[in-house]
């Protein structure tokens, strides 16, 4: 969507995740990037070598914090110190908006660290929203949850995965980081119509899309942002921004990276969508 | 937890238990969970099977991924205790300290942080090396720390009482460590990487990919004393004189700076000379480690 309360009304055009094997280009070369999207959690230590890079970023380019680790979905209270440096990190950060992923991920103090589905219930959606609300109370910044590629459903639950993110997100009144790749990743592995869950997803809640690639298994997809988009993703992509209008747009590249210029190509390439979206949504206001 | 997350609780404590399981040696998940139950009954009780995979297959994947990202993580960070122990026993030792102690942190940094506590627990997963292996955790342990441990702002002479010093207490700085050794891992480890990056440079020519990859010869015991610190975010290793190590020690530990002296140094001679030759030393050595920012408060005790 364009500029929303839940993107801090910005319109920031396409950005790049942020990543160690990048810096001295950047650093160097300056290149000309609309934004950054960072790993909140890379740099929550509060000192040492990623700040000083960090500040330097934000020195010349607008940076919005992604996270990876707040687990809006788990039973386990809300580590309040984990909260608090999230918070001196977007002060110093100044982000517009801040995501995190709509999944589990820890159980009685124990960490798995990685992002795991949840089972799409009603008892889930109200447990997930309620903690994004106390999150965002914390934080004073709007909040974008992220739909994530999962690789299994679990039998107790009561609704589509987009019916789950719908509730989830109106029960909480947040945004939605859609996650374009993650539709397709999980379309495939479960056997759903990504389209449809694009047409089901309230619109007007979108802050943000990622856009990345993805491994082909034999008999699954598996998430690995290691490939450039591929072209059903771009599909998606293009259906995505026709439908929801002119929308933030990051590329995540987080393994086998390639060189910042062709990280950069691959993430402009968004630009022929995001332009034509633009067209039609000036068409419409027209007509 | 509210009553209306209790059915949630219960499901993602049985996946995470699967999960969190160890693989085999073939990198599969086991066939059966810890209370001997078949895995696929749980699985099947748990998941949905796909068109393509049953519910067993689709809880492997998850089971793996644990596995690998935090078997990664501390390759990363522990890559000189790789180098002592070898891959295969290497690996044995993260899963037994993983079932021990599991990540408590919402970051990965965290993860080795106990891995020095487990091998003074269960020396046997490093046996002969145990003492070796021990110290290498500490020291590289030391060095997650250094990266991007809190930091505080240093104090300079002004900040420094007028009187006597000898009562005086100084902080020192939280990512620095004060490490007394038994080996020269900073040497060890410094081989490491050149050797990593010889092999990286050979690597690009066809004749040098033939070759197997030179071990380092371990380290012969020899008390070594080390601070690992950051200075311009960048992580350094600096070695100590004993009697240096003994007063830093003596000072993180809370002493004062006079009882820190007798600590490094024994009683004060009573012969002007050797007072003299002593107090220059001392002087020498707290103004570099001014100048390296380590100390970051001071009190009168």
């Amino acid at each position: 969507m364009p500029p929303n309360q839940f993107n801090g009304f910005t319109d920031l055009g396409i950005g790049i995740g942020l990543r160690v094997p990048h810096y001295n280009y950047i650093l160097a070369k300056k290149p000309a990037i609309d934004w950054f999207e960072i790993i909140s959690e890379n740099y929550m230590a509060g000192a040492g070598r990623p700040l000083e890079i960090l500040d330097q970023i934000l020195d010349q380019y607008t940076v919005v914090q992604h996270g990876v680790s707040l687990y809006l979905g788990s039973v386990d209270p809300i580590n309040p110190e984990q909260l608090r440096r999230l918070k001196r990190l977007a002060e110093r950060t100044k982000t517009p908006f801040l995501s995190d992923h709509l999944c589990w991920g820890s159980v009685d103090g124990t960490y798995t660290h990685d992002l795991l589905p949840l089972p799409y219930t009603f008892e889930a959606a109200r447990h997930t929203a309620a903690r994004i609300r106390a999150v965002r109370d914390f934080l004073e910044i709007p909040i974008c949850v992220e739909n994530i590629s999962s690789y299994a459903e679990f039998q107790v639950s009561e609704m589509t995965e987009w019916e789950f993110l719908s509730e989830v997100v109106e029960l909480a009144d947040c945004g939605i980081l859609l996650d374009v790749n993650n539709i397709y990743v999980s379309s495939q592995n479960h056997g759903f119509d990504p389209y449809e869950y694009l047409s089901k997803i309230p619109h007007e809640r979108v802050g943000q899309i990622h856009i990345a690639g993805h491994t082909r298994h034999e008999d699954y997809i598996l998430d690995t942002h290691d490939h450039p988009v591929p072209e059903p993703v771009w599909k998606l992509y293009a259906q995505a921004v026709s439908s929801i209008g002119p929308t933030n747009t990051l590329l995540e590249w987080d393994a086998e990276i390639p060189s910042f210029p062709r990280v950069h190509n691959e993430a402009l390439k968004a630009g022929r969508y995001l332009h034509n979206s633009e067209g039609s949504t000036c068409e419409s206001a027209t007509a | 937890m509210t009553s209306d997350a209790h059915t949630l609780y219960q499901l993602q404590r049985r996946m995470a238990d699967a999960i969190m399981r160890p693989l085999t040696a073939g990198q599969r998940i086991h066939r059966r969970s810890a209370d001997g139950r078949p895995m696929q009954d749980l699985a099947a009780e748990l998941i949905k099977p796909s068109k393509r995979l049953t519910s067993l297959e689709r809880l492997e994947i998850y089971n793996r991924q644990y596995w690998f990202r935090v078997v990664d993580s501390l390759y990363e960070d522990f890559p000189g205790m790789r180098a002592i122990l070898g891959q295969k026993r290497f690996d044995a030792l993260i899963t037994a300290y993983l079932l021990r102690y599991p990540s408590r942190s919402f970051t990965l940094n965290d993860l080795g942080g106990n891995l020095e506590r487990f091998l003074n627990e269960e020396p046997h997963w490093a046996s002969p090396l145990e003492l070796m292996a021990a110290d290498m955790a500490r020291f590289e342990w030391a060095q997650v720390v250094a990266f991007d441990g809190e930091e505080r702002p240093p104090i300079t002479a002004e900040h420094l009482p007028k009187s006597d010093a000898t009562g005086l207490t100084l902080q020192l700085q939280p990512y620095l460590s004060v490490l007394e050794l038994g080996f020269p891992l900073d040497d060890f480890v410094i081989g490491l990487k050149r050797l990593a990056a010889e092999h990286t440079e050979a690597g690009i020519t066809a004749r040098h990919r033939r070759r197997r990859r030179p071990r380092i010869r371990l380290p012969e015991p020899q008390p070594t004393f080390l601070v690992v610190h950051r200075f311009r975010n960048s992580v350094y290793y600096k070695r100590l004189e004993p009697e240096a190590f003994r007063l830093l020690a003596a000072l993180s530990g809370g002493q004062t700076v006079g009882e820190a002296l007798t600590a490094a140094f024994g009683p004060l001679p009573e012969r002007e000379g050797p007072r003299d030759k002593r107090a220059a030393c001392v002087a020498d050595w707290f103004a570099t480690w001014a100048q390296l920012n380590w100390f970051c408060g001071c009190g009168i005790k």
